[in-house]
């Protein structure tokens, strides 16, 4: 593993050159929170931040996305046919981006790359993305990616990760990607192995120690899904939601969208936008009836999605890389850690004895 | 990169008005590639997107069979925003078909005696069924095949020109039945489901299977009759409904459990609905 010493005073100038062969993407200050955009020529992105107010995930899966394109002007020869559009696939950066942040793309992707189907639209983005990963030296209370498959040094899903030493960044490269665009940059100090090695081992360990919440998950895939759907604690926990689905939104690893068509004049565009498992529409039946009617049963949905239908689907932990923003983000406090405590103590015997 | 989203451009080429109500139309539709018809590889059961443009996208079961070539067809209730604006379509218009979508259980059923039950407009994917098994090429693959099907009215019925051809058959065991008629002439059944199933039905076995599709209601009250009737849970296949965009496991909907009904269903045994949560 090689690793590049970037010295502060030229990471403005490794941007310019990287600007031509990247679409850059990284976290800006917006009046009171860091979002992420593209950056504009010899715009920086600030990596003085905790973290981004959304996650990253619009990046690969935008929040509202055009599909398909048709006419309905009778007059043209392909009329009512829908038609695919050209999008832009070239190369993009994501820099700076939290290792939980990073971890949630690989997590999402079993979902939009199947044995079955390929998602094209998701799969052409995260193909032309590299991820350029910004170690966390303070994590916030929120955080608990140390126990949710992640943590703040986490190397998985990146293709570089940037440390910052304050003077300068130690780059690992992670991937013949990441290599490339180390080059590109034009960054070519070579840092001593051993040494950046240690800094970094230390530096992981400190961050780790500051990591001050946990969940415990492993009990899930052993309890049952009809025990953990029927138990009697899903009540209390949805009294105070108020179905708002910020933290669906705010969350990297929720994918649900909707399908809609839009219409203006004789042109049209089949499109697709992010949807909430929060949200009565999400499952209601021409009819109707709705197999998810009340508030309780969609906050069970969410919890349960994440904490135990995708666990036993994949078998390879939760759908969570433990970022905190649902936490820190919900209206009403509803905290995944402690939901996810229930459920991985609860027993269904000695509910019955009490 | 195949687009999974994208329909195949059809041609709707005759429109049957089914029911007295008026309320459901049959769609026959014509591929205009003719090599979209080739991919377009299905199973009954199967269900696939019906794509309005400007409208967007619902999934309803393949009515037609695969033995049936040159066109598919799609029994439609008219509910909401895309199935009021097919009923105003005409012949001659443009959809689209995004499909086929779901899985089939036929290995399972090969060899076996099938009891087909079935309640109001849920008998699109059993007219596939029949019109397969009954295929000169794949009749003698099944035993007994019996059917029970009913509506509210004979003229509620679907297929009814169909439904008299079956009758006069020895190759398959019909029993229709209404709710109620004033028909003096009606000369099948009267009474729901459940009680025609029980009076007719064969016994369950390790060599019958049954096919379920109607209403919730319908659904409901079968069930004693057939675990009666000794019917194992993984003797008796259902299909569930569930409001779905994508149709292939992707969107995030239409789950129950961790199974997506678009893609691991629509077809389920009751076996492994007994292991799923009953949110449906």
């Amino acid at each position: 593993m090689k690793y590049i010493n970037i010295d502060k005073k030229n990471w403005a100038n490794g941007l310019e050159n990287l600007y031509g062969n990247y679409r850059l993407f990284g976290p800006v200050k917006n009046n009171k929170h860091h979002v992420l955009k593209e950056l504009s020529k010899g715009e920086l992105p600030d990596l003085n931040y905790i973290n981004t107010l959304l996650s990253p995930k619009s990046i690969v899966f935008p929040q509202s996305e055009t599909m398909f394109e048709y006419s309905l002007d009778e007059s043209k020869e392909d009329h009512h046919i829908l038609k695919e559009i050209n999008k832009d696939y070239s190369p993009r950066a994501l820099i700076g981006i939290r290792p939980c942040d990073a971890a949630s793309f690989l997590l999402v992707k079993r979902n939009f790359d199947t044995p079955e189907y390929k998602d094209p639209y998701w799969l052409s983005a995260y193909e032309a993305t590299i991820f350029i990963g910004l170690a966390c030296s303070d994590p916030c209370s929120t955080c608990f990616c140390t126990s949710a498959g992640c943590g703040p040094f986490h190397e998985d899903g990146l293709d570089l990760l940037l440390v910052d030493e304050g003077e300068n960044f130690i780059a690992k490269i992670l991937t013949p990607r990441g290599e490339n665009f180390i080059k590109s940059a034009g960054w070519e100090t070579e840092a001593d192995h051993m040494a950046a090695k240690k800094t970094i081992k230390n530096m992981k360990m400190k961050a780790e120690e500051k990591i001050a919440s946990f969940v415990s998950t492993d009990q899930l895939k052993n309890k049952s899904t009809i025990d953990l759907y029927a138990a009697p604690f899903w009540e209390e926990i949805a009294f105070a939601c108020i179905n708002c689905g910020t933290c669906t939104y705010g969350c990297p690893t929720c994918w649900c969208f909707d399908i809609q068509d839009e219409v203006s004049k004789s042109s049209g565009i089949r499109m697709r936008n992010w949807d909430s498992c929060m949200y009565p529409l999400f499952t209601i039946h021409g009819t109707g009836y709705n197999p998810r009617n009340t508030k309780v049963q969609r906050v069970r949905q969410r919890f349960m999605h994440k904490l135990k239908y995708y666990v036993d689907k994949y078998g390879d932990g939760i759908q969570c890389v433990g970022c905190g923003r649902c936490i820190r983000l919900c209206p009403v406090n509803i905290d995944i850690r402690r939901i996810c405590d229930i459920m991985n103590n609860y027993d269904s015997r000695s509910r019955l004895e009490t | 990169m195949q687009n999974p989203y994208l329909p195949y451009p059809v041609r709707i080429d005759e429109i049957i008005t089914e029911t007295e109500d008026k309320n459901l139309k049959t769609f026959k539709l014509v591929f205009l590639n003719p090599d979209d018809e080739e991919k377009f590889s299905y199973m009954p059961g199967q269900f696939a997107e019906l794509s309005v443009a400007g409208k967007g996208e619902i999934p309803i079961g393949i009515a037609s069979s695969p033995t049936e070539k040159g066109f598919l067809k799609f029994t439609v209730n008219k509910v909401g925003l895309v199935t009021t604006c097919l009923h105003s379509m005409k012949a001659g218009d443009i959809i689209g078909v995004r499909g086929p979508l779901g899985r089939h259980t036929w290995d399972t059923l090969k060899g076996k005696n099938v009891v087909i039950i079935g309640g109001g407009f849920a008998f699109t994917t059993l007219r596939s069924s029949i019109i397969y098994m009954l295929d000169p090429l794949n009749r003698m693959n099944f035993k007994k095949i019996h059917v029970i099907y009913g509506a509210r009215s004979p003229g509620m019925l679907l297929y009814r020109d169909e439904l008299a051809e079956w009758e006069t058959r020895d190759d398959i065991n019909m029993h229709i039945t209404v709710d109620g008629t004033d028909d003096p002439d009606w000369k099948y059944n009267v009474g729901f489901v459940p009680t025609i199933t029980e009076q007719k039905a064969p016994p369950g076995n390790s060599d019958t299977y049954a096919l379920i599709c109607g209403p919730p209601i319908m659904i409901k009250f079968t069930q004693p009759v057939l675990d009666k009737l000794g019917y194992t849970h993984n003797h008796i296949i259902m299909s569930l409904e569930m409001r779905m965009k994508c149709g292939i496991g992707i969107c995030g909907r239409c789950n129950i459990g961790k199974e997506y009904v678009c893609k691991d269903g629509p077809i389920f045994t009751l076996a492994e609905l007994d292991n799923m949560p009953k949110e449906y």
